[in-house]
């Protein structure tokens, strides 16, 4: 240990000095924060998010979106520079802060000038979503000159802000940033809040939070913060701690411990649904049939590399074998059996469409496949809609009256009862993943995914890989479909169109492909986020495009990506470190001159 | 007795003839090195005979089994597995995982055991993992222990080239194709895959057939040495007599270098 000192100690002395803060960078920022501020305040988004209170009176959602751009170009402007090897490490001081203060005086000037320029120019007839109300919202009401002032010196102040969070010490500045977020969260989530069963038994708890015209009180906000403030800040070193002695443990231990955490993680799900009440287990089952439909995506694309962008041709497949078996109303044939009785056959029709699809793709790769199933899945929804076949599954009308699921003496009728049988299908398909990963089905896919001619050439069998791949895929939808036949009680053409296919591979990327915690992650943001934030809907393929670009750019490995793909260097050095603790024999003393 | 043997294989891309009714034989048990300048189709050659593309003319016989029409995967079943000169591994599978996929046709297990976790499963997937290590102990200390769960980008230049060996030795082949195996490797490793070449013969009784520029290998290793140029067969023989073959100079050379001599 004593060596490692002095080296430290002698380096630091010829340590170059750390580059400061640069000014230019912070005008960049802020020009772009300008940018982004005016787009989403002319594309309408501050206006119509301006509905939604958060904190009664002073913050509503509209205005949270438009701070959060000079307070986060204030933040980036303000950041000290990365530390280089053979530099000292950055002193933060005075630069940060007015790094901070240029970037959001910029961001301020451009939506300043913006009001002053819808002020005098009328473009409302090209971009009719620059109304009078925005401009009322972007001078705060005072007019054009004083709103002018305001905005300019406001966003100064955000930006202003989020260059000085960096003076603070990191403990202090990840407790501020995460306590704040989590109210403007618990504001934003009213609705979800609300709705959960313990705040419905207990009306006066609901009301001491919430103000009745909408948002948190301003009180109970301040508390709220504090509070969350408090856990954040003394639970960070008991929690890294915590995660340090975890990462210690042998591997036989940290796998009891995982295990622990999963049935712990699946009992409590197991009673999500009695405690967020009605509207939420809605929400969550939709959830559920997206997560049953990704699970079989992340096979087809995470594991085997195989890109379908027509996915949803077999989930249409199930719910329509499903609808056609089980109601009523089918147009022709109309067994009416029950739910589990039509199970095989929805199976059967899966396995025939992973057939269909995937025998003639056996020789494509790549881009090539990727066209050729998005064609797929176009002829599936438009033969349900197709005359030709309007006999069997009724074209435009679809199949309605498709009967509830029956178990045993209950009946899955209501949304509540309904999340059980997605949960247990989850948990199968998710442990049908892991099993299939970890075998000799599994690395043949990843060979192909890899490599595929060499794969080849290894040994694996392309065409049984490849068709394994889809089947399972599409028994996986398959079942997802039949479920929200089932759901719905109806199914129409309309539900099957290329966007289904799109939001799968997407929570799949934003999740992190191959990964299964991060298709479930993937699922609950992007399926059940939008439900909850009704306003979001108009913008949600906007942010969704945002999303996806600020992911590939930043973090293209997704939000919990599998262990393959998290695999950084300092791992390698754990790796290393494990194993030479564990040789101690001076026989394997060869392994440290490997030559590279 | 041949082992593999080709007679009058032809390839071409176009008007070029990469094989020019080639006639190739490697006995059992034997090192054989196919040599010759850039572009004379050695490359081509192993793509042909292992299947990744088809011969316009021509047999392949391999154990007396014709191999023409045969998909690769089929060809490695039979016994004849290959490394590649531009080292072609899979990056993001680990050290032990790229092995194993080398044992692809030599376990069976299917969906149906993986789901279930049978016996039989558990059982071949142990046996797949402990052959996969074994295999890799061949190259000593250098691709074992913290190396078995690393991924396979993280090795160096070296190491990868080691790695495909080893996954081309999993499958338990009969006759190993090996494209350029030293090629950048600095001196001191070149003499180790040389040592390597001659211990996969004499210990694991493969026969191998080697793609190679570095002629010291090749005269320290070979049984016999094979010169191509434009696809065709020039010269044949010991190492000692092909490189006083005045062909084979003038292929490497140009027709001025065998005037002078």
């Amino acid at each position: 240990m004593t060596d490692v000192g002095e080296v430290t100690a002698t380096r630091s002395d010829q340590l170059l000095p750390a580059p400061e803060v640069d000014y230019r960078r912070a005008v960049r920022i802020g020009l772009v924060g300008a940018l982004a501020a005016v787009f989403v305040g002319a594309n309408g988004m501050v206006e119509v998010l301006d509905v939604r209170v958060l904190v009664y009176p002073i913050l509503s959602l509209g205005y949270v979106f438009l701070f959060g751009i000079p307070f986060g170009m204030g933040y980036l402007a303000g950041r000290p520079p990365p530390t280089l090897e053979g530099y000292a490490e950055a002193e933060v001081g005075s630069r940060n802060v007015i790094a901070g203060l240029i970037a959001g005086s910029l961001t301020g000037a451009g939506v300043a000038v913006f009001t002053v320029f819808i002020d005098v120019v009328d473009i409302s007839s090209i971009f009719i979503k620059i109304t009078p109300g925005l401009a009322e919202l972007l001078t705060f009401g005072l007019g054009t000159a004083a709103g002018f002032v305001a905005m300019l010196v406001a966003m100064a102040a955000v930006g202003t802000i989020g260059g000085a969070l960096h003076l603070l010490g990191r403990r202090l500045k990840r407790a501020l940033l995460y306590a704040t977020f989590f109210v403007l969260l618990i504001g934003l989530m009213q609705v979800v809040v609300g709705q959960t069963e313990i705040l419905r038994q207990v009306p006066a708890l609901t009301r001491a939070l919430y103000h009745p015209a909408g948002g948190l009180r301003l009180v109970s906000a301040v508390i709220l913060f504090v509070l969350l403030f408090g856990v954040l800040y003394f639970a960070e070193r008991p929690t890294r701690d915590a995660v340090q002695r975890y990462r210690g443990l042998q591997p036989e231990a940290q796998r009891r411990y995982r295990r622990i955490g999963l049935v712990v993680a699946i009992a409590i799900t197991a009673f999500l649904p009695v405690l967020l009440g009605p509207f939420l287990s809605e929400v969550l089952n939709l959830v559920g049939i997206f997560l049953l439909m990704a699970l079989g995506l992340n096979i087809v694309v995470g594991f085997a590399g195989l890109l379908d962008l027509g996915y949803v041709a077999f989930f249409a497949v199930g719910a329509y074998t499903a609808a056609v078996l089980t109601s009523p109303n089918s147009p022709t044939f109309a067994p009416e059996m029950i739910f589990w009785i039509a199970i095989p056959f929805v199976l059967i029709a899966a396995v025939l469409a992973g057939l269909v699809v995937g025998t003639p793709v056996l020789r494509m790769r790549g881009d090539y496949l990727a066209i050729v199933t998005l064609g797929f899945g176009e002829i599936a929804r438009i033969m349900f809609l197709s005359d030709a076949l309007k006999p069997w599954f009724g074209g435009a009308q679809g199949i309605v009256n498709i009967p509830d699921i029956p178990f045993g003496p209950i009946t899955f009728d209501d949304s509540v009862s309904f999340f059980y049988p997605i949960f247990a299908l989850a948990i199968l398909f998710a442990y049908l993943s892991y099993a299939l990963q970890d075998s000799r089905m599994g690395r043949a896919w990843m060979a192909m995914r890899e490599d595929e001619p060499v794969a080849e050439t290894m040994g694996v069998n392309i065409v049984s890989a490849k068709l394994w791949a889809f089947v399972i895929g599409a028994t996986f939808a398959a079942i997802g479909g039949a479920l929200f036949a089932a759901k719905i009680g109806s199914v129409f053409p309309e539900s099957f169109d290329i966007v289904v296919s799109i939001t799968v591979l997407v929570l799949i990327i934003i999740g992190g492909m191959g990964s299964v915690p991060g298709v479930a992650l993937g699922a609950l943001v992007l399926i059940g986020l939008p439900e909850l934030l009704r306003e979001f809907q108009e913008f949600k393929f906007l942010l969704y495009g945002a999303l996806l670009i600020f992911m590939m750019m930043k973090r293209p490995e997704g939000f919990i990506p599998s262990r393959r793909r998290a695999q950084e260097l300092h791992e390698d050095e754990v790796l290393q470190d494990a194993w030479i603790q564990t040789q101690k024999s001076p026989g394997q003393g060869d392994v440290g001159e490997e030559v590279t | 007795m041949a082992i593999l043997e080709t007679v009058g294989l032809t390839k071409s891309f176009g008007g070029l003839n990469a094989i020019d009714g080639l006639d190739f034989h490697v006995d059992e048990g034997e090192i054989v090195s196919v040599i010759g300048p850039n572009g004379a189709g050695k490359t081509t050659f192993f793509n042909v005979i292992t299947g990744m593309m088809p011969p316009d003319g021509g047999e392949i016989l391999f154990q007396g089994t014709d191999l023409v029409g045969l998909r690769p995967n089929q060809i490695l079943g039979l016994g004849m597995s290959r490394t590649f000169q531009n080292v072609r591994l899979f990056p993001n599978m680990t050290v032990r995982e790229n092995v194993m996929v080398g044992r692809h046709t030599r376990t069976k297990s299917g969906v149906f055991g993986a789901v279930f976790r049978t016996r039989a499963f558990r059982a071949e997937e142990a046996e797949t993992r402990r052959k996969a290590e074994e295999t890799l102990e061949f190259f000593g200390s250098r691709l074992v222990g913290y190396r078995f769960d690393q991924s396979a980008f993280m090795l160096s230049y070296a190491n990868r080239r080691r790695l495909e060996m080893a996954r081309a030795m999993a499958s338990e082949p009969q006759v190993i194709l090996l494209d350029e195996p030293t090629a950048g490797m600095n001196p001191r490793e070149t003499i180790e895959i040389a040592e390597l070449v001659g211990k996969m013969r004499d210990e694991k009784g493969f026969t191998v057939v080697l793609i190679e520029h570095d002629m010291k290998v090749v005269g320290g290793v070979s049984d016999r040495v094979v010169v191509l140029d434009h696809g065709a067969k020039i010269s044949e023989g010991s190492y000692a007599d092909v490189s006083q073959d005045p062909r084979v100079i003038e292929a490497y050379l140009g027709l001025d270098a065998t005037a002078e001599q």
